[in-house]
């Protein structure tokens, strides 16, 4: 076992290298990041852009920059944003933010999908078969921002008006000028967190909703099920005991292929709550042309899918003893 | 293509019904002609799975719309009397006779903006599903039958560009050929550039299974050349995997395109697609609705429609996946 992750990390690494050199020639030819600069009215002074050009490495050739980059990256240095800024730290808050709200949709939306995909199949062509169905595809077909400006602008503001106060927040990760500790402002994170989560968890859940019924259908059809019942165990305890374990394994490796699109949806959702978080990062990266920016939140996420799916692969072998990595 | 073989299930690991041993040869079977012990109306598979299709009510009337929607996204724009770009000189005026969707507070007419909108994600969705299943059938098929060196190769090719949020990769390349002109043909290059990933691997493991198969080895030992393998024997088999992954990309080219258009990345102003209304309706969805919900509802419509066919298409290409009994 120790072997099989070992080989996939060290696979993984020319996969990371070549995306990173990929993205770093896409956004370095997409223009001048110094634009913004030069077109200041009164421009600044020669001085000072070649300043700004030196401190960037602008003045260097293309394949010098990439190695630095490459280099200072080794080191844990992820360079200058085109203000001047560290990359990294401001990363690193934005990750966590961005991490709250991935995790905790994902959580939700693994439980709700197990949910009405094991009642879906065992209650087949019902009418509540049909329901989820149905809900299932419509979520399928729901861009996320509509959900999301949906929820933020029809439904929470008539809930908090119909409340009275403002119970769940529409805009933001949480309300600025916040004092004291982490676990002091829990609930108010919490009530920022509400429908980003719903958001984010719902397209997720469509999709899952749907291979979790499949799956628990072909289990249910299995021999190895209908002799559970015919041994005379309660249907109660074959549903949950016999069925519904092996039934959630493939679920595993499904959730894992799908998390670099749920880091996609993260960045739509930020969008329409305001959030700031990676997100938000990677679209202003993108439209200022700031290649260390964009990068970072490339590795970020290229990292993240590349080890998700490594965990995902690892508790598939131990969930379903029939796969054993050499 | 399409006069392949008659004969021979269309996906992997089916009961081959119809297949009598090495029965999918070229050239049509005289249907009716052949003897039977048991008269049985004979049906090739292709009217078989016409058959399948049209009794799927859901699918049937998914499509209905679904054309109805094409032909008004792609000619409705032309035969409503106002453009796109046109001031009315109503402003924020709600839903009307004169303007069935009202109208944005500079005196956009939003039918003609929505038509205009359409117009751009159907052609976007429409030229990607091509340009994607052909891409995506060619490598899945060169990886899947000559598999060693080319498939290893060709498959570490697709990790790659599925390890990478397709979010970020996508907006990176959109922001840099967005804003050229003819913008959304290059959305919709960009957008199959990552979109055939996917469907190649479905393709290379249908190939895996396909080749081996007793009416390949027939027709080699007939002298037929890899070409003709592939061509005539191979891909109309697989055929309905290939036809299946096409609806949704279509669904997905749709939801993807109008999220880029929606971070500002995708199609640029003065030209306007559904998620760029819907970035512009998402203030105003308070107190002006209708600049909200009819540009989202189109693309819920659109997606929904071809989500269902897709659905009706999966049962009637194989149809062991639903005749299951809980």
């Amino acid at each position: 076992m120790l072997a099989f992750v070992v080989r996939r990390l060290i696979v993984s690494i020319p996969v990371l290298l070549l995306s990173s050199v990929l993205v770093f020639a896409l956004v370095t030819f997409s223009g001048d990041p110094l634009a913004d600069l030069k077109a200041k009215n009164p421009p600044p002074s020669p001085a000072v852009i070649h300043a700004r050009e030196h401190l960037l490495n602008l003045d260097k050739p293309i394949v010098t920059r990439y190695g630095i980059w490459l280099g200072n990256l080794v080191r844990g240095d992820m360079g200058r944003t085109i203000a001047g800024t560290d990359v990294r730290s401001d990363l690193a808050r934005r990750l966590l933010v961005t991490a709250r709200m991935v995790i905790l949709a994902m959580i939700f939306a693994i439980i709700l999908a197990v949910i009405v995909g094991v009642i879906s199949a065992v209650r087949q062509y019902t009418a509540l078969d049909y329901t989820f169905t149905f809900a299932g595809f419509l979520f399928l077909s729901m861009p996320v921002f509509w959900l999301g400006a949906l929820l933020k602008e029809i439904l929470a503001i008539k809930f908090n008006d119909a409340v009275g106060r403002t119970v769940v927040y529409t805009v933001g990760d949480s309300t600025p000028g916040l004092t004291g500790g982490f676990f002091s402002n829990l609930g108010n994170y919490a009530a920022h967190l509400v429908l980003p989560t719903i958001t984010l968890a719902a397209i997720s859940f469509a999709s899952w909703s749907r291979f979790q019924r499949s799956s628990m259908l072909d289990v249910l059809n299995s021999d190895y099920v209908r002799l559970a019942r015919a041994k005379g165990l309660s249907k109660s305890r074959v549903m949950v005991r016999h069925a519904l374990r092996t039934a959630l394994i493939p679920l595993v490796t499904v959730v894992a292929i799908d998390f670099g699109a749920i880091l996609g949806g993260a960045v739509i959702t930020e969008r329409v709550f305001a959030w700031h978080g990676m997100g938000e990062l990677l679209i202003t990266g993108i439209t200022s042309k700031d290649t260390n920016v964009v990068l970072a939140w490339l590795m970020v996420s290229a990292v993240a899918v590349i080890g998700f799916n490594l965990i995902a692969d690892v508790l598939y072998a131990y969930l379903d003893p029939r796969i054993r990595h050499g | 293509m399409a006069s392949g073989p008659t004969t021979g299930t269309s996906t992997t690991g089916g009961p081959d019904l119809v297949e009598t041993p090495g029965g999918a040869q070229p050239g049509p079977k005289p249907a009716g002609v052949v003897e039977r012990e048991f008269t049985v109306a004979v049906r090739s598979q292709r009217q078989m799975i016409l058959r399948r299709f049209l009794n799927h009510r859901l699918a049937v009337a998914s499509l209905i719309i679904f054309i109805a929607l094409l032909m008004g996204s792609l000619i409705g724009g032309r035969l409503w009397h106002y453009g796109f770009a046109d001031r009315t000189g109503d402003y924020s005026q709600p839903p009307s006779l004169k303007h069935p969707m009202g109208t944005d507070d500079i005196g956009h007419d939003v039918m003609a903006l929505v038509f205009r909108g359409a117009q751009k994600s159907v052609q976007i969705a429409l030229l990607v599903a091509l340009l994607s299943t052909t891409i995506g059938t060619l490598v899945g098929a060169v990886a899947g039958f000559y598999r060693g060196r080319a498939d290893a190769l060709l498959m570490r090719f697709v990790d790659l560009v599925l390890t990478v949020p397709s979010l970020a990769i996508l907006a990176v390349l959109a922001s840099v050929v967005g804003s050229k002109a003819g913008g959304w043909f290059f959305v919709a290059i960009v957008l199959a550039g990552i979109t055939w990933a996917p469907i190649s691997r479905v393709v290379r493991g249908v190939f895996l299974s396909l080749r081996e198969k007793e009416y390949v080895e027939a027709a080699r030992a007939l002298g037929a050349n890899d070409r003709r393998i592939i061509f005539r024997h191979l891909l109309p088999n697989a055929l309905g995997a290939i036809i299946v992954n096409a609806t949704i990309v279509v669904a997905v080219a749709i939801l993807t395109e109008t999220a880029l258009s929606y971070l500002g990345v995708g199609v640029q102003r003065p030209d306007t697609s559904l998620g760029l209304l819907i970035s512009d309706g998402q203030g105003a969805a308070q107190t002006r609705p209708w600049l909200f919900y009819f540009p989202g509802l189109v693309i819920i419509l659109i997606a929904l429609t071809v989500n269902f066919i897709g659905d009706g298409l999966r049962d009637a290409f194989d149809p062991t996946q639903t005749r299951v009994r809980a």
